[in-house]
């Protein structure tokens, strides 16, 4: 079971912070500050698995943004990185070529995505497409009720994605 | 992506264009001052402008600040029928609500309309609410309706798929809430669901019940095994989406894997051949040229294979598998990847704890040495020493350990302490040559004396006490040591404790005569701490017996002031004692009182222990192994380690007046260091209790004090020892140990307070604050014992053990504990969750003993653990005719409990309803004539059956005594009620 997975820049900034076990804000911020320490430190070519108190940390890092998760003793390293890179490729495909910006502007839908790919630390599903289908679907309720659509269309702060 | 707040973005850039943390601030105080005047402003918001709010808080939030407002807005969002303004809603209330917030009630009704919705995206919606937040009270509510969800027909399958894993979820929360026997074998049938997405999640939450109940889930062996083999025997085109990088399904693969591994292999022969045919499927395609060049490929089909791997080396009965599994990962020792070459040496660890591979893996040793010397990452070097380790033994043991001590000479710091104790361990345990291992030992004290721990040294002078055939030689090459410019002072310690034995045995020769020894020892003296030097001032005194012609060199020595009115007390005392005894003792007492050591009793290596306490899991399995192999008569030789050879000097000599001090400054220090917590066989109890008694004549007086510091700290560590490993199979630190309470009790008055309430502080002191929460729900209690660190410095080797000082107790309560960390920080809390389930009634109370390291002294603190009998009655209502009914069923002698007694308290009505209340009995108006009386009714509940108690409790306030009367359907608990209740009012 995972127990955390967190994103940050190389410049030690948290992007998203997912828990499946409950903590302490204190101690959540504790482990982010030591899993961020510990990873930004790591050389390129080193293993990427540290094991850490009692998890196994598993991370990898695309362009800027390092992906991390705590997983336990019992789970397995290789397919956590393939759980990785499977979101990845989930934000790259909703977004049009994913970069850490679009992470930062639509941070609620990197944690929506997520739901649908994991839940209570255990993959949920691991198609793409469907996935990317219960994305659409949700996305397609909000275009039914959604009003001020004029206003937002004036704006085009973002819009690439499904089609 | 339709939908976006341009607010949000505009305030998102502003924040990216802060150019100082200052500024970022500064923005982040203003915006949280518009959305608190937003919400708290006369104008109504619209959804839009909620949600928005809503967001910008949480992106707030995400940016490590903490926010304490805005729960409502998002609560509103909730009842939205927008569902955008929903869903961020929800995510807020994931994020950023606790369990225990008042608007909890208003989220879960809110839910339950979702749950309900006939659209099945809102009901993933709030299933992925539930599962992001499970709490206890969500379980209650949600468990028993969403197994519906999973097995009914017509729900979709992504909202099966979400109920699977929200129910497992609820299920980790809170086990006893969700309803498993009536569905069970519809779960277990979703392994055949046609939806693989559906299969994929159910999979998770089948394991999760076959841990809690293996058996009822057995028939899910064949069914995962059929469905693997139909995964893998597929092509990559079959499963379409589910294929990743020309992988068939890597994660239901490992996830089935992962299943089996919780059952011993099938019996049945044609479930068994079919696994055995998935597995070897895995282990050809593993040499298949692959299919794609990405690392995706490698990584899935890898991920698969060593999964299988494990279950091949759980099941550890088929030797060509394992055999081939071993082939396997000693390709990929030299493998490009750092993470194949990591996994490899760590599964290959395992593989050599199997007496079938264990050969197999041997024939790697070199190229582990090169990883050793060459890998880059020092996580992997620390693999290699591990696998080193692991197949070690007789055959390769000088190999390895010259390997690993040359790697210690430049070995990171970081596990030079971890390879000190194997190399000490390998050493010990396979050595046939005594002198190699005194070589060993002194060589790494040598490279590494720093990191060489109290245990290792101990040891290498226990084995020299109990091994006549090497004592001159390790006397010859210690004094050889000591005669480096520079040594360690570590080996100063072992320096003077051998030669103070075992000097006379070196001192024909002219290099080495008594003053010369004398000399060289002193030399070191000035530059030592000062429990090397009291050690040392034994080791003199032990000289004077060996040798009387250097007695007026050490009597100088002894009577200097620097000695004999140093500041510290121990150094000043031993300098006074000593001087007496070689002033005044006639040639007959010296000898009596400074009799060489007698052996030390045979034991398990405390070093041993202490490596135990860093890998349970390795350390275990190979243990195993040795144990194995000593079974079959084939392997013949007799394993043990060293000291384990049968103690030479067999005879107790004299009446063991010999113990002077130098055993003390072992034994006294080791009883410190806490090696016994990890319920080790520490048969007797430390050497100098053995070797004390006597005392001698003479002037030895302090020896008693020693002997007895010693004494008493060594009982009461190995009396927590013996069954403890038996409970230590999940929880690591924190074990329930049947039988055998240790240490002395402290803080009752605290105890008798949570009789009546169910949190406080249970107990306090310098160091530690222990504080308890407690609920009950029906025969099942969840106890969170709070652990605060009041110094400002760490507490180390922290563990805590629930004692069960009444045997009976372990058929009455089960207790299960969610251990804590070995370490409480600087002013740090941390908590423990034990959970109880009473069983049947019970009177005696379970004890949490409590062990760390404060500043380098071990600590024991032995608490009752405030769980009594009334924790389990519930509160029960009846009019007049049902209690006089009851009371009259249950005036069996045996049934009634009646006590007269002074009151405690005040006699106040008020204060002794409340705490009667709180005591878990109902207070029953009109039933008494004398309406002064109190009466009142309650039912214990236990998993073996209800046991109703009612009572009559009659204040005499002229006397200021106390009637009371419990009637219960069981005897024992009618009195343990009234000795209860007594207590407290």
């Amino acid at each position: 079971m995972m127990h955390y997975m967190l994103l940050f820049s190389r410049q030690g900034k948290l992007r998203l912070q997912k828990w499946y076990t409950s903590h302490s804000e204190k101690a959540k911020k504790k482990i982010i500050r030591d899993v961020m320490t510990m990873v930004l430190a790591r050389k390129p070519k080193m293993c990427a698995f540290i094991e850490w108190k009692d998890l196994k940390i598993v991370y990898k890092r695309y362009a800027s943004l390092y992906f991390c998760c705590g997983i336990e003793q019992q789970d397995n390293e290789l397919l956590c990185l393939e759980i990785i890179h499977r979101y990845v490729e989930l934000l790259d495909k909703y977004f049009g070529s994913v970069c850490e910006l679009d992470i930062i502007f639509n941070f609620e839908r990197a944690y929506f995505m997520l739901d649908e790919f994991m839940l209570a630390g255990e993959v949920q599903e691991t198609s793409k497409k469907n996935v990317l289908k219960a994305i659409a679907a949700q996305d397609l309720l909000q275009e039914e009720c959604d009003e001020p659509k004029s206003l937002l269309e004036e704006l085009g702060v973002i819009s690439t994605g499904l089609e | 992506v339709k939908d976006s707040m341009r607010g949000l973005a505009v305030f998102i850039s502003d924040i990216r264009n802060c150019k100082s943390k200052e500024a970022e601030e500064k923005r982040i105080n203003k915006e949280l001052a518009n959305i608190r005047s937003k919400f708290k402003g006369d104008k109504a918001l619209d959804g839009y402008q909620k949600k928005k709010y809503v967001c910008k808080l949480l992106f707030i939030f995400l940016l490590g600040n903490d926010i304490d407002f805005g729960h409502m807005e998002a609560v509103n969002l909730l009842n939205s029928n927008k569902y955008t303004e929903k869903q961020i809603g929800y995510l807020f209330i994931s994020v950023l609500i606790s369990e225990n917030n008042e608007l909890m009630r208003l989220v879960q009704q809110n839910l339950k309309n979702d749950l309900a919705s006939r659209n099945p995206v809102h009901v993933n919606l709030a299933l992925e609410c539930i599962a992001n937040i499970g709490s206890k009270e969500m379980a209650e509510m949600f468990a028993p309706e969403i197994p519906k969800l999973l097995v009914m027909g017509d729900a979709g399958d992504t909202v099966k798929q979400s109920a699977a894993l929200c129910l497992l979820k609820l299920f980790r929360t809170a086990p006893e809430m969700v309803p498993i026997g009536d569905w069970t074998s519809r779960v277990i049938h979703l392994l055949n669901d046609q939806h693989m997405g559906v299969v994929t999640a159910a999979v998770s939450l089948i394991e999760a019940l076959v841990k809690r109940n293996p058996d009822d889930f057995k028939g899910c062996v064949s069914l995962s095994i059929s469905r693997l083999a139909r995964i893998v025997t597929s092509s990559y085109t079959d499963l379409q989406d589910y294929t990743y990088y020309f992988v068939p399904a890597p994660w239901l693969s490992v996830k089935l894997l992962r299943l089996l591994q919780n059952y011993p292999p099938p019996e049945d022969t044609t479930v068994r051949n079919r696994l055995a045919e998935c597995l070897e499927t895995i282990l050809n395609k593993a040499v298949e040229p692959p299919k794609s060049k990405k690392v995706q490929h490698s990584n899935a089909k890898n991920a698969v294979l060593f999964e299988a791997i494990s279950l091949i080396i759980h099941m550890d009965s088929d030797p060509s598998l394992l055999v081939r599994a071993c082939s396997q990962l000693g390709q990929f020792l030299s493998n490009r990847e750092t993470n194949l070459r990591y996994l490899a040496l760590e599964s290959m660890c395992l593989l050599a704890t199997s007496e079938f591979s264990h050969d197999a893996v041997k024939r790697h040793q070199e190229t582990v040495v090169t990883a050793l010397k060459s890998e880059r990452d020092v996580s992997v070097r620390q693999r290699a020493v591990d696998l080193l380790y692991a197949m070690c033994d007789r055959s390769n043991a000088e190999e390895i350990v010259g390997e690993m001590l040359t790697y210690l000479e430049t070995a990171d710091y970081s596990i030079r302490g971890e390879l000190v104790l194997k190399i000490a361990i390998l050493a010990e345990k396979y050595a046939s040559d005594y002198t190699w291992y005194v070589d060993t030992i002194l060589n790494l004290i040598r490279l590494a004396g720093d990191f060489v721990s109290e245990e290792v040294w101990y040891r290498v002078i226990q084995i020299v006490i109990n091994r006549e055939d090497v004592q001159a030689y390790a006397a010859k090459t210690v004094f050889e040591a000591l005669e480096a410019p520079a040594c360690h002072e570590n080996m100063v310690k072992v320096g003077g404790y051998i030669l103070g034995e075992f000097g006379n045995l070196i001192a024909g020769d002219a290099r080495s005569s008594p003053s010369t020894q004398f000399q060289l020892l002193h030399g070191k003296f000035h530059l030592c701490s000062p429990p090397t030097r009291a050690l040392l001032l034994s080791a003199y005194i032990k000289l004077v017996n060996l040798f009387p012609e250097i007695r007026e060199d050490i009597i100088a020595v002894l009577e200097s002031d620097a000695n004999l009115r140093n500041s510290n007390v121990e150094i000043q005392q031993r300098a006074s004692e000593y001087l007496s005894l070689a002033r005044n003792s006639t040639q007959d007492v010296l000898a009596t009182v400074l009799e060489e050591m007698p052996p030390f009793p045979e034991r398990e290596s405390s070093i041993l222990a202490q490596l135990r306490k860093k890998k349970p899991a390795v350390e275990d399995a190979i243990r195993a192994r040795g144990e194995k192999q000593q079974q079959r008569p084939a392997s013949g030789a007799a394993d043990g380690a060293a000291a384990s050879a049968a103690p030479t000097a067999a005879t107790p000599t004299s009446g063991g007046g010999g113990g002077v001090k130098l055993q003390g400054d072992i034994a006294g220090a080791e009883s410190n260091t806490d090696s016994d917590l990890l319920g080790l066989d520490f048969g007797g109890s430390a050497p100098a209790a053995a070797a004390g008694g006597g005392g001698a004549g003479g002037g030895s007086v302090d020896l008693l004090s020693s002997i007895l510091d010693v004494g008493v700290s060594s009982s009461s560590s190995s009396s927590a020892a013996p069954s403890a490993a038996s409970g230590a199979s999940a929880q690591r630190k924190t074990v329930v140990v049947g039988a055998g309470a240790s240490g002395s009790i402290v803080g009752e008055e605290n105890w008798h307070k949570f009789v009546c309430k169910n949190s406080g502080v249970l107990y306090e002191n310098d160091i530690l604050q222990v504080g308890v929460k407690c609920d009950y729900q029906q025969s099942s209690g969840r106890i969170v014992v709070y652990y605060g660190n009041k110094t400002p410095a760490p507490l180390a080797q922290f563990a805590s053990v629930i004692n069960l000082p009444d045997s009976s107790l372990t058929n009455q309560l089960g207790i299960q504990v969610k251990p804590v960390g070995d370490r409480v920080g600087a002013s740090e809390q941390v908590n423990e969750v034990i959970t109880v389930d009473c069983m049947a009634e019970f009177s005696a109370c379970p004890l949490l003993n409590i062990r760390f390291v404060y500043s380098g002294v071990a600590q024991s603190i032995t608490l009752k653990l405030p769980l009594t009998i009334n924790k389990f009655m519930q509160s029960s209502e009846m009019d007049s005719a049902t209690f006089f009914q009851h009371w009259k069923q249950l005036s069996q002698p045996e049934q009634e409990c009646q006590k007269i007694f002074q009151a405690k308290f005040p006699m106040d009505a008020e204060t002794t309803k409340t705490k009667i209340l709180g005591f878990g009995f109902s207070l029953l108006s009109n039933i008494d004539s004398n309406p002064a009386n109190f009466v009142g009714a309650g039912i214990v509940q236990t998993k073996s059956g209800n046991i109703g108690s009612l009572f009559r409790l009659e204040p005499n306030q002229q006397a200021q005594m106390y009637r009371l009367t419990v009637h219960s359907i069981k005897p024992g608990v009618s009195k343990r009620l009234c000795e209860l209740l007594e207590t407290q009012i």
